[in-house]
């Protein structure tokens, strides 16, 4: 489904990503860790085209990502980004903001789109909400609304980039507690950045450990967090996990 | 000093809908040059950002009492062709202050966060939709006022007009001043004075309405700025 193969990136003479390849298989949820600054953030940007590589290739369903805005267009389409600050859009109430690109870009009807919409915000546990507006939400909420409208997409593909590591600490059990739902009940493949590593055991099948722009360690979680075999991975973990 | 205020008034009234007229006119072409001519210095196509970035750069940089007399005098010399002197003046104070007016729409637009074009990429909106549905809108905020000030300027600005004998308040004003005693001559300026404040007083409530409709679409009240945002947060939760 996603094959990053021999993925170089630079930001001027910064190596972010060095000579990167994996495949991550549909319907698979996989979990990256690693140190800030270690390319995890990147590698979805890149998916998500929002950056393109300096060297390498990137494949989605077997089109390949290139700076050309008509196809990236075409893959963004199939996969949907959660990012650590909402990203919602503050002109809009909680319903423009989920009906606005399905029926743009979907070509939904509104009926169809505010159908959608309601029926995402029930998963959501937001309904009552739907004709407020972002600023009238707490970030937990709102966190939950910005996954809501990646959703409304029917994406292949779901990125979250960190999406607890704004909120609240009470804040941040109820949004986790979706995404364990919505991975349970879909078959979205999805990629997902973050610190917290409860979550990443229970949630993930695949862990990949960044360290330097490169992977040093990818195993199922249950080796990842109970049997690391990198030095840096151990230190890591013992760091985060303060043991 | 006010035995001939009324007609004062009633002569002064003759040449308000020329002003207002003027004003009207030069805010509305100014709203649409600003917006092109901002939009055009963002465009990712450079010969647009160069058009733009001439035009912005020509018309704020050279005297408006020049252009307004280019465009009445020197222009139909070389060309032959005269416009009609009230859409001339249009013309050249919607130039002037569009120019300036770009440079806001650009600044603005720029101060949207980044993250809001990266949501809207992320949702696949086409380049259209992204300036339109999600980010001009939110760039109106911070362009109304300083449009606001435009405005009054390009208020001020028709006064310039008398100079070309486009007969509104300032022309009539100046016609009174030669027919009247130093004495009259005092009042006939301080009721013009008082003309340009209550247009532009009325200028600036539009504005502030406009003001107010644009943020509560944003979900802000007079309340609650974009700096207390946070608090309300809080309070919602």
């Amino acid at each position: 489904m996603i094959v990053f193969d021999g993925v170089e990136k630079r930001f001027g003479d910064t190596v972010v990503l060095s000579d990167l390849s994996f495949t991550v298989a549909p319907a698979e949820h996989v979990t990256l860790i690693g140190p800030s600054g270690s390319g995890k953030t990147t590698i979805l940007r890149l998916l998500m085209c929002l950056d393109s590589v300096t060297r390498g290739t990137i494949r989605v369903a077997g089109q390949e990502l290139t700076g050309d805005e008509k196809r990236s267009r075409q893959v963004r389409r199939r996969i949907g980004m959660v990012f650590q600050q909402f990203n919602l859009f503050p002109n809009m109430t909680v319903r423009g903001n989920l009906i606005e690109a399905p029926t743009r870009v979907l070509g939904l009807s509104k009926d169809e789109a505010n159908a959608r919409a309601v029926e995402l915000l029930d998963l959501v546990g937001l309904r009552e909400k739907i004709d407020e507006h972002p600023s009238r939400l707490s970030g937990g909420q709102q966190q939950r609304v910005a996954i809501a409208r990646a959703l409304a997409m029917r994406p292949d593909v779901l990125l979250l980039d960190e999406v607890t590591s704004a909120l609240d600490p009470e804040l941040v059990a109820g949004v986790l507690a979706l995404l364990r739902d919505i991975g349970e009940t879909t078959d979205i493949t999805i990629l997902c950045v973050t610190h917290e590593m409860g979550f990443a055991r229970d949630f993930s099948h695949r862990v990949m450990m960044f360290d330097g722009g490169r992977v040093i360690e990818d195993a199922p979680p249950e080796r990842l967090f109970t049997a690391p075999e990198q030095p840096r991975t151990q230190e890591f973990l013992k760091a985060v996990l303060g043991r | 000093m006010f035995d001939n205020l009324g007609l004062i008034v009633s002569r002064l009234s003759e040449g308000l809908s020329t002003t207002v007229i003027a004003a009207v006119g030069g805010i509305a072409l100014t709203v649409v040059l600003s917006l092109v001519a901002g939009l055009g210095m963002l465009s990712p196509v450079a010969v647009l950002r160069g058009i733009s970035r001439t035009y912005v750069e020509f018309f704020r940089g050279t005297s408006e009492i020049v252009q307004l007399f280019w465009i009445f005098f020197a222009l139909p010399a070389l060309t032959g062709f005269q416009i009609v002197p009230l859409a001339a003046a249009i013309l050249v104070l919607a130039l002037n202050h569009g120019a300036y007016g770009g440079e806001i729409v650009r600044g603005a637009v720029q101060s949207v966060p980044r993250a809001q074009y990266e949501g809207a990429l992320a949702l696949s909106l086409s380049s259209r939709d992204r300036m339109l549905r999600v980010i001009l809108p939110q760039a109106l905020v911070e362009m109304l006022p300083p449009f606001n000030n435009l405005f009054i300027q390009l208020l001020k600005s028709t006064s310039l007009l008398s100079l070309v004998v486009v007969t509104e308040i300032t022309f009539i004003a100046n016609s009174l001043r030669a027919a009247l005693p130093v004495s009259e001559q005092l009042t006939v300026y301080a009721v013009l004075l008082l003309m340009y404040l209550v247009l532009s007083l009325l200028i600036t409530a539009g504005m502030r309405w406009l003001e107010r409709r644009a943020a509560a679409r944003l979900g802000r009240t007079r309340a609650t700025p974009r700096i207390n945002s946070r608090l309300h947060k809080e309070q919602a939760a």
